[in-house]
């Protein structure tokens, strides 16, 4: 049996990186992806203490928390998609000024 | 001893995949990391006799969420990144932030202890399949949360359309400077 | 195997508010693909709102779907709060939006969605309801914000709220599954007989997980440190949205703040205590001494309403029934004086103007002295002087906070307090002291427009005279405590 403290601390180093992504990079593609490592980190957490206290309610929270996940990730998209729609915008017009 | 060993192996691809899709410079190469990474969480989550959520993780996570993010990255120009301010502006104030959450956590996993049992055991829940287990728990006492998510779900189709959907005037401008964006592209 | 089931129908007559509003955003998505006539929406909407206002204090109260879901008065106040910040946003949406060329039917949808996330955050009698409505509460206002799509501030403030606020989502459930590890169990009231029982006061682990709660919740009401990216998303998004953002979000956050830290973990007051002491300190200092050098008058009201957060964080504080009662009576009458301060900034929006520069509001009293008499009190308000609403509401806060004896605090707020009168005052010399620097068009009032100042008047003008009622139903509903 594996003790329950090494899923713990996988999930933690897992949080840890997405947190050290999240910080530290720029591209906000990347952001987002450190925002699912952070989720899958708790994912992990739910599944394993869910499954050492022989109780559903983690893994409940793990299905749910997986179906907002692709919720966000469609907003999310979809913002990115806007901004870059108006950057694109703002940068050929000011290219054509510049050919004015 | 098979199961120590199957863990520590996904727990190593894991940690490598992370790192990796937090350092590497272009995105498609992150995706692909984290492609990787959720393949094996869906791994441990089968050595936690969680069959159900482990085909659920493969299918809306890397295959559905995984995906969007894709397209979306063949859909504005890589090369022109979409980028945003750092929000703890230092870069050693970050890398000392996120240790110290480490360093925290990992001190603190010393006082932690299980809380009450449930009444779920693995016997139980392997005589019901954890699917059924699984569907019992969300169509009984999780209903209500359960019907939350049909809201959110439906929040999330209409935001998103709403706000990836070209407006009126956009197409028109898009159409004026068609042809000068292309020879742009061309020259690069 | 159990095959219990707490689904009946009659379950379905405690969510009567909710379920009016949730067909309201679905019939509004319908009206709004099939008729023309887009000036229907805004008053379906209204008319939603308040059907589902008068139900809320007619529906019984009760707990219902096993423990998931609490109506008891506690989240009947803090719905009223909600509903009534939305009524406000829809009634100055009215006009607003045809000035900026926004979208109706699904603006109106996605903020009516918003609310039903706010009543089940606020009635979620479990960590996972919580999570949940927090989540469909966020992700409405997400979109809201980067509604004006050709401007750039707009997009901007919604990626950077989306990306603040997903972060925030991640402690946040990191913290629950610490926490869900330790005890078993994501019931809140079950959460804190186990907190005793199994002797997890002072646990350090359970400690680190209710500390990324608090911090999740710290970045929903935009409290310093966690506070950065409120200026620029209630720069960037549309005016009536942040109006709204500043009422209602807020307003839920803080329910949740309530009922977890005093319900669930009351017992372990003596850390969080501290905690939330030297937060409410710091989001005062940091909202009042940024928002004097602003010179947009929207950014200003945005770190005002940091400041704000940091006020009714002391109720908080206090850790107590009559702390509680005080942030909660002070969330109301902030509903309506925000609402009334941006009421008057969205007014001054037209083609030409964005009404949001200080520079906007010069020789106001002359040319328009009604206008600029309505947010004189309006600012006084907000300022806290003595006979107005904004006022009482400081005022039991900063007893309730003495009581608990947080004496410093109290002190700080005070100051605090003073630093602010000088930049809402200066708006006060702009308009009555300051030559117009421009020619300003006339003011075109719409029927919505006028319902609100109207309605935020007659709440402020009623909270000065008579507060009782409204201080003892917050008083009320903590009784079943």
């Amino acid at each position: 049996m594996i003790p329950v403290t090494w899923y713990l601390a996988l999930s933690i180093i897992l949080f840890s990186i997405g947190m050290y992504g999240f910080l530290t990079r720029r591209n906000v593609i990347i952001m987002f992806l450190c925002i699912e490592l952070m989720l899958n980190a708790a994912n992990l957490n739910f599944v394993a203490f869910s499954h050492y206290l022989t109780d559903l309610h983690g893994q409940v929270m793990t299905f749910f928390i997986i179906a907002v996940a692709a919720a966000e990730a469609a907003i999310g998209l979809g913002i990115v998609l806007a901004l870059f729609r108006n950057r694109r915008t703002v940068y050929s017009d000011e290219i054509n000024q510049l050919r004015g | 001893m098979l199961s120590k060993f199957i863990f520590l192996y996904c727990a190593l691809v894991i940690v490598i995949t992370g790192i990796l899709a937090v350092r590497f410079r272009n995105p498609v190469h992150s995706v692909l990391a984290v492609l990787v990474l959720f393949f094996h969480m869906a791994g441990l989550y089968l050595l936690l006799n969680a069959e159900f959520l482990a085909a659920i993780q493969i299918i809306v996570y890397a295959g559905a969420i995984l995906v969007l993010y894709l397209f979306v990255l063949f859909l504005v120009n890589i090369r022109q990144e979409i980028k945003t301010e750092r929000f703890v502006a230092n870069h050693n104030i970050s890398k000392f932030i996120s240790f110290l959450v480490f360093l925290i956590l990992i001190a603190v996993t010393q006082s932690f202890r299980l809380g009450t049992p449930g009444k779920w055991t693995t016997d139980a829940i392997r005589q019901a399949t954890h699917t059924k287990a699984l569907g019992i728990e969300i169509f009984t006492s999780y209903i209500l949360p359960f019907e939350i998510i049909a809201l959110i779900l439906l929040v999330a189709v209409v935001g998103g359309i709403l706000l990836a959907k070209q407006d009126k005037q956009e197409v028109v401008m898009a159409q004026k400077e068609g042809s000068g964006s292309l020879t742009r592209g061309g020259k690069k | 195997m159990n095959t219990f089931s707490p689904f009946t129908l009659s379950s379905l007559s405690f969510l009567g508010p909710e379920l009016v509003l949730l067909s309201v955003g679905i019939l509004l998505i319908v009206v709004d693909l099939f008729f023309e006539n887009r000036l229907l929406l805004p008053w379906l909407t209204a008319a939603g709102t308040l059907v589902s206002l008068v139900l809320l204090f007619n529906s019984p109260s009760g707990i219902v779907f096993g423990y998931m879901y609490v109506v008891d008065a506690y989240s009947v106040f803090f719905k009223m709060v909600c509903l009534v910040g939305v009524l406000f946003t829809v009634l100055l949406s009215e006009r607003y939006l045809t000035t900026e060329k926004l979208r109706h039917g699904e603006y109106y949808s996605l903020l009516v969605f918003s609310t039903v996330g706010m009543m089940a955050m606020v009635s979620g009698g479990d960590l996972i309801v919580v999570y949940l409505g927090l989540e469909l509460m966020a992700l409405s206002v997400y979109c809201l914000v980067g509604l004006l799509k050709q401007d750039s501030r707009s997009n901007e403030a919604s990626l950077k709220y989306f990306l603040m606020g997903a972060f925030s989502t991640g402690l946040l459930l990191y913290g629950i599954s610490l926490i869900y590890g330790l005890t078993g169990t994501t019931d809140l009231s079950m959460l804190s007989q186990r907190v005793v029982s199994l002797d997890l006061i002072n646990n350090h682990a359970f400690l680190v997980g209710l500390g990324l709660v608090l911090v999740a919740f710290c970045f929903k009401v935009a409290a310093a440190p966690f506070h950065m990216w409120a200026p620029d998303v209630y720069e960037g998004a549309p005016s009536s949205i942040t109006a709204f953002m500043a009422v209602a979000p807020k307003a839920a956050a803080f329910a949740v703040l309530g009922r977890v830290l005093i319900m669930g973990f009351a017992d372990v007051h003596i850390h969080w205590g501290p905690i939330i002491a030297f937060l409410a300190v710091l989001t005062m200092a940091i909202g009042n001494i940024a928002a004097i050098a602003q010179k947009s008058l929207k950014r200003m009201l945005a770190y005002s309403s940091i400041a704000h957060a940091g006020y009714a964080l002391l109720g908080i504080l206090a850790g107590n029934n009559e702390g509680l009662s005080a942030t909660m009576n002070y969330l109301f009458i902030y509903a309506f004086m925000n609402m009334g301060a941006f009421a008057i900034l969205i007014l001054l929006c037209d083609n030409k103007r964005r009404g949001e520069q200080l520079d906007d509001y010069r020789g106001l009293a002359k040319t328009n002295p009604l206008v600029a008499a309505l947010m004189l009190v309006f600012l006084f308000s907000l300022v806290g002087l003595p006979p107005t609403a904004g006022f009482i509401g400081k005022f039991y806060l900063l007893v309730a906070a003495i009581h608990a004896g947080y004496i410093v605090t109290v002190v700080a707020a005070m100051i605090f307090s003073v630093i602010s009168a000088y930049y809402y005052l200066r708006v006060v010399r702009y308009m009555y002291f300051e030559n117009a620097v421009q020619e300003t068009a006339a003011v075109s009032i719409s029927p919505g427009m006028t319902a609100a100042l109207v309605l935020a008047m007659i709440g402020m003008i009623g909270m000065a005279t008579f507060p009782g009622p409204i201080l003892s139903f917050a008083g009320k509903s903590l009784i079943g405590f």
